[in-house]
């Protein structure tokens, strides 16, 4: 039994029901059978933990908040000290405290893109017509803003973009689109199919070449596949740009353990959208990855865990999966390779710390989504402490090309140091903004003309590039080519391939105190150089607006960068002070002599 | 799985668990032919121990016997781990050697990920002994019987070692109840509340001529001392080495300065040295470390250097550019086999010494619980959210048939002695056992009733298996 107390309060029979639903064919974690044999341990306690965040997404969804009655509930069902439940139900956004006053939640995102496209006012409409107002870091929409989230209780949640108040007022019922600015053209891969296959349809999947990459990866063996990855050059989409084949590597040579596949699809960097739109285009790739992934490195399980606020992507996915199963390409036998491999969907809730992989795991199991120290890494000690390969969405659909083409071909596309294609979130004041693919090579000018150019009547002024966690740079890079060698040589990065461009209409001061306070927010508090150091920065920013000198801050302002970067568990911390770094450094915030 | 065996039974469930592996044909056969003695006496041995004879006498389901003995054979790997629940009682010894022929048979020893492995229950009590605080053996495990061992050490400390080997704690106590042992220094040691049949105990220590403790609290030992030590604590005061459960030799370092009169061990040992006429001077923790390497072979590789550069080496490690053991045995899985190959044992199964009687019906034993440790000495004096302070636990049945109630006052016997202590019902407990720590002996003197009978191979005495009584104290009227 769980070591602290439990309320008084009582579950309605709504919260149990749908908990219960959630737990369903999982007993307890321990059965006493007589006081003479007990049975529990550590898998079936593992197999419970696991079940928290589905189980406080039951709750969330059924009463509208996480209430200590329902709470109790849970942790009675799956054996969780109530402590530690509570500890994890509130570290994420999407878990309310309170009790509802209506029966949705309405999240209307003010972070850097959707902040510039009206979000305040949209907020102020639909709290005078009475809605229950919360708002909300980065929704993933940045390309058609204000992005709007609806919690529905005993509904499935809904995305709205662009919100308008009669838009979520109606609540539409239809998932919106996924509109693509380059459909149709014939030079996409990773996008190939977005857009233009039903997402929903396996067979649709199958008649545009779908399954066709799994089929090769199981006639070529795992080895073949990793040979072939290693030659493609692919790096990890994420930011870090590790190379895939030899995580891949790493992991298939771990022997004696059970092994895991993990798809990060937490995708919550501000102004990053791309994974977003592959997921609710093209489900089945990516759950098609992942099982060559599962089959290369010797994994028999698999995971996605999709970010809470893509109610679209995670029912797409959701369908797809089961689809996948149903057709035999995941399961007991996969598609006759006499191999096991099968995909569990995880929602988060959240939570940007949470794509930080490690972070992830925890998340995954049942425990507060705060980063791990590494090493050990990953490929070592992953989920459940187990060797793990995990990729983000972007990365894993590259395998497919790689699979059906080559290594060769696909290292022929982009530079040498970097090979393949890349996706870019274009946002701000571009003629069409949007997701688009591009050959590594191409220029930040080159991008931003392939989304139209500018928007009629601006004119550039300052480009966020790779999100939050990345830099701004000035007009004059507009001849920088998007490569992962380019951008380090000039002490940038192409993080998750955020291209957000600002006019000098922009109240780029704002923007740059938005991320500061964005990072305070996100901080998950767990080591210090970052839980005080973002609350320090951003008091600075708050100082600086209220009429202070820079010359006052500037060596508190590099003292704090220089303990983040060096002294923060995670690269939350690393980058938190990158881009009001490099705002000061252009002299975007002014006041610099 | 959980199995609540009768206390005692452990050598019959060993043997039990033996027979089926035999029976199911999952024996370990290239092992066992090949690294393995003994085996067809030992497969006679426990024949008679059908699944159906174990449950009977361990009280455990015969099902669940038998999941155990599959799910263990077959593993790929698999370890057997205990702490002293194993090794408290009269067979101590032959338990141990029980749970040997598991791993022999399976062939899960001498392997990654296998292996036998006793828990330690504090960081450094592997260390204790690798540095010779054991009556028979010299530091690094080497027999003080030894004669060419002997003078290695006399060559180095430049003085005789007897050649018998010394009393253990519990011959320390019968000497000195023969009057042969007349002074004693305790070092980190609470005897006075920790041994079985404490009043015996604390009886034995009131007759010494003298008696020293150094300590890091005063203790109820230290409170009957001529002499108090004042010590440095091992953690974050001293200097030095500790060696953890798996053999893994660690550096301590000394972080804040002792309060007080307190010393350094190092230092009271070497200032008494001098009081007794032998000039040690003042050597430091590292000059200690390398004199032990002269003379163990197991830590000759571990210098000062690599201990800090490598966060700890496993022994043994011979020389300098061995990298340490991470297991041992291995040599049983070269073939042919270098060095005798492990015999079976075969032990029997032998009941607690304390026997149940229809004067003592009910079986008592002791243990830890989560917040709490030993006597209490390093625990006691903190407080606790989740400490229920001490109370003697029986079974829902044994509660009615008595007639008790939780939070009621009884007095506890056994053929040593009685205590008053309060009663609480734990619906986990099987009829006829009762369960209590032993944490806090100020409110419940609880080694006044345990048995010091005692395992001759081990020394240890069956602190796990007390026969007792219960019975209720009448509260006067009007009170």
């Amino acid at each position: 039994m769980p070591d602290l107390r439990f309320g008084t309060a009582a579950p309605t029979s709504q919260e149990v029901d749908a908990v219960d639903a959630v737990v369903a064919g999982v007993g307890p974690a321990t059965v006493v059978v007589s006081e003479r044999l007990v049975l529990g341990g550590r898998d079936r306690a593992v197999t419970r933990r696991n079940l928290l965040l589905p189980a406080l997404h039951a709750l969330q969804g059924a009463a509208g908040w996480i209430s200590p009655g329902g709470l109790d509930h849970v942790c009675r069902v799956l054996e969780i000290p109530p402590a530690e439940a509570y500890g994890v139900a509130t570290f994420y956004h999407l878990f309310s405290h309170s009790e509802p006053v209506a029966g949705s939640t309405v999240h209307v995102c003010d972070d850097i893109a959707c902040r510039t496209v009206g979000a305040g006012g949209l907020m102020d409409d639909l709290r005078e017509a009475g809605c229950q107002v919360r708002s909300s870091p980065c929704l993933g929409q940045c390309e058609r803003g204000p992005a709007v989230l609806v919690q529905r209780t005993g509904e499935e949640d809904l995305s709205v973009a662009p919100g308008s108040l009669g838009g979520v007022e109606t609540a539409i019922s239809s998932s919106p689109s996924v509109t693509l600015p380059q459909a149709g053209s014939g030079n996409l891969t990773l996008l190939a199919r977005v857009g233009v296959v039903d997402p929903g349809s396996l067979d649709d999947y199958r008649a545009h070449g779908g399954y066709s990459a799994l089929e090769s990866a199981i006639a070529m063996g795992p080895e073949a596949v990793i040979r072939e990855l290693t030659a493609s050059g692919l790096s990890g989409r994420g930011g870090a740009a590790f190379p895939t084949g030899v995580k891949w590597q790493a992991v298939a040579d771990q022997m004696g353990r059970p092994k895991h596949v993990v798809c990060n699809a937490d995708e919550s960097e501000p102004g990053t959208f791309k994974d977003r739109v592959v997921m609710e285009g093209d489900p089945f790739s990516v759950v098609e990855a992942m099982t060559i992934a599962g089959l290369t490195v010797g994994a028999e399980r698999g995971w996605i865990y999709v970010r809470g606020e893509y109610p679209v992507a995670a029912t797409r996915l959701a369908t797809a999966v089961g689809a996948a199963r149903a057709a035999g390409l995941l399961g007991e036998d996969v598609a006759g390779s006499g191999r096991r491999f099968d995909i569990e969907l995880r929602r988060g809730a959240g939570a940007y710390i949470c794509g930080e992989e490690t972070a992830l795991f925890n998340s995954i199991e049942g425990f507060r989504g705060e980063p791990r120290n590494k090493p050990p890494f990953p490929t070592t000690h992953g989920l459940f402490g187990e060797p793990t390969a995990i990729n983000n969405v972007e990365t894993l659909v590259n395998v497919l090309p790689i699979v059906l083409d080559g290594g060769g071909a696909y290292a022929a596309l982009g530079t040498d140091g970097s090979p393949g294609t890349r996706l870019f979130c274009v946002s701000g004041r571009v003629m069409q903004p949007g997701t688009y693919e591009h050959e590594f090579g191409i220029t930040l000018g080159g991008v931003i003309q392939a989304a139209g150019g500018m928007a009629a009547g601006s004119d550039l002024r300052t480009v966020l590039l790779g999100g939050a966690a990345g830099s701004f740079v000035g007009p004059d890079q507009l001849d920088l080519p998007l490569t992962l060698e380019a951008t380090r040589e000039a002490g940038l990065s192409l993080g998750s391939g955020v291209v957000m461009v600002f006019d000098h209409d922009a109240d780029v001061v704002d923007t740059v105190r938005r991320i500061a306070e964005f990072f305070r927010d996100e901080s998950c508090g767990q080591c210090v150089p970052c839980r005080v150091g973002t609350v320090r920065q951003e008091e600075v920013l708050v100082r600086l607006g209220g009429g202070g000198s820079f010359e006052d801050e500037h060596e508190l302002l590099d003292d704090l960068a220089a303990v983040m970067r060096d002294a923060s568990i995670c690269g939350l911390g690393q980058t938190a002070s990158g881009a009001v770094r490099s705002a000061i450094d252009l002299g975007l915030l002014g006041g610099v002599s | 799985m959980w199995l609540g065996l009768n206390v005692g039974s452990d050598i019959a469930l060993a043997n039990g668990v033996a027979r089926e592996i035999i029976h199911a044909n999952l024996v370990n056969t290239e092992f066992v032919q090949n690294a393995t003695e003994g085996y067809e006496d030992f497969a006679a041995h426990v024949e008679p121990w059908t699944l159906d004879r174990t449950a009977e006498v361990t009280g455990v389901p015969a099902d669940a016997i038998g999941d155990l003995a599959h799910g263990y054979a077959g593993a790929p790997t698999a370890q057997l781990m205990w702490t002293l629940g194993i090794t408290e009682h009269h067979t101590a010894v032959d338990n141990v050697l029980a749970l040997c022929n598991l791993a022999l048979l399976t062939g899960h020893i001498g392997r990654w990920g296998s292996g036998l492995v006793p828990l330690r229950g504090q960081n450094n009590v592997q260390g204790g002994g690798d540095m010779g605080a054991l009556p028979n053996k010299l530091p690094g495990f080497q027999d003080v019987a030894d004669d060419d061992v002997r003078a290695r050490f006399e060559g180095v400390w430049e003085a005789t070692i007897p050649a018998e080997p010394g009393w253990h704690l519990t011959q320390m106590f019968e000497a000195m109840e023969r009057g042969d042992l007349k002074a004693v220094w305790v070092i980190g040691e609470n005897p006075a509340d920790s041994e079985a049949d404490v009043n015996h105990a604390r009886a034995m220590l009131e007759r010494l001529d003298h008696l020293v403790v150094q300590d890091v609290f005063m203790t109820r030992t230290a409170e009957m001392a001529d002499v108090v030590l004042p010590a440095a604590l091992g953690w974050a005061e001293s200097d030095g080495t500790v060696t953890s459960s798996e053999r893994r030799v660690q550096r301590t370092r000394a972080a804040v300065r002792p309060p007080g009169e307190a010393r350094q061990e190092i230092d009271v040992i070497a200032e008494m040295a001098e009081r007794m006429g032998a000039e040690w001077g003042r050597p430091t923790a590292e000059e200690l470390w390398d004199e032990l390497r002269s003379v163990s072979p197991m830590h000759g590789g571990m210098s000062w250097e690599r201990l800090e550069d490598e966060g700890g080496i496993q022994w043994p490690c011979p020389n300098e550019d061995h990298p340490g053991t991470p297991f041992l045995h291995g040599r049983l899985w070269e073939r042919p086999i270098s060095g005798r190959r492990a015999p079976f044992s075969c032990v029997d199964d032998r009941p607690p010494a304390d026997e149940l009687t229809d004067e003592f019906p009910l079986r008592l034993t002791t243990g830890r619980v989560l917040d709490s440790y030993n006597t209490g000495v390093q625990s006691g004096k903190f407080n606790s959210p989740i400490r229920s302070g001490e109370a003697l636990e029986v079974s829902q049945v044994d509660a009615e048939s008595l007639g008790l109630a939780a939070g009621e006052r009884v007095l506890v016997s056994s053929r040593r002695g009685s205590i008053e202590m309060t009663v609480a019902v734990d619906p986990d407990l099987p009829e006829g056992l009762a369960f209590t720590t032993f944490h806090f002996p100020e409110l419940a003197d609880v080694n006044q009733l345990t048995n010091e009978a005692w395992d001759p191979k081990s020394g240890t005495s069956e602190f796990k298996a007390t026969a007792i009584r219960v019975d209720k104290v009448e509260v006067s009227a009007g009170a």
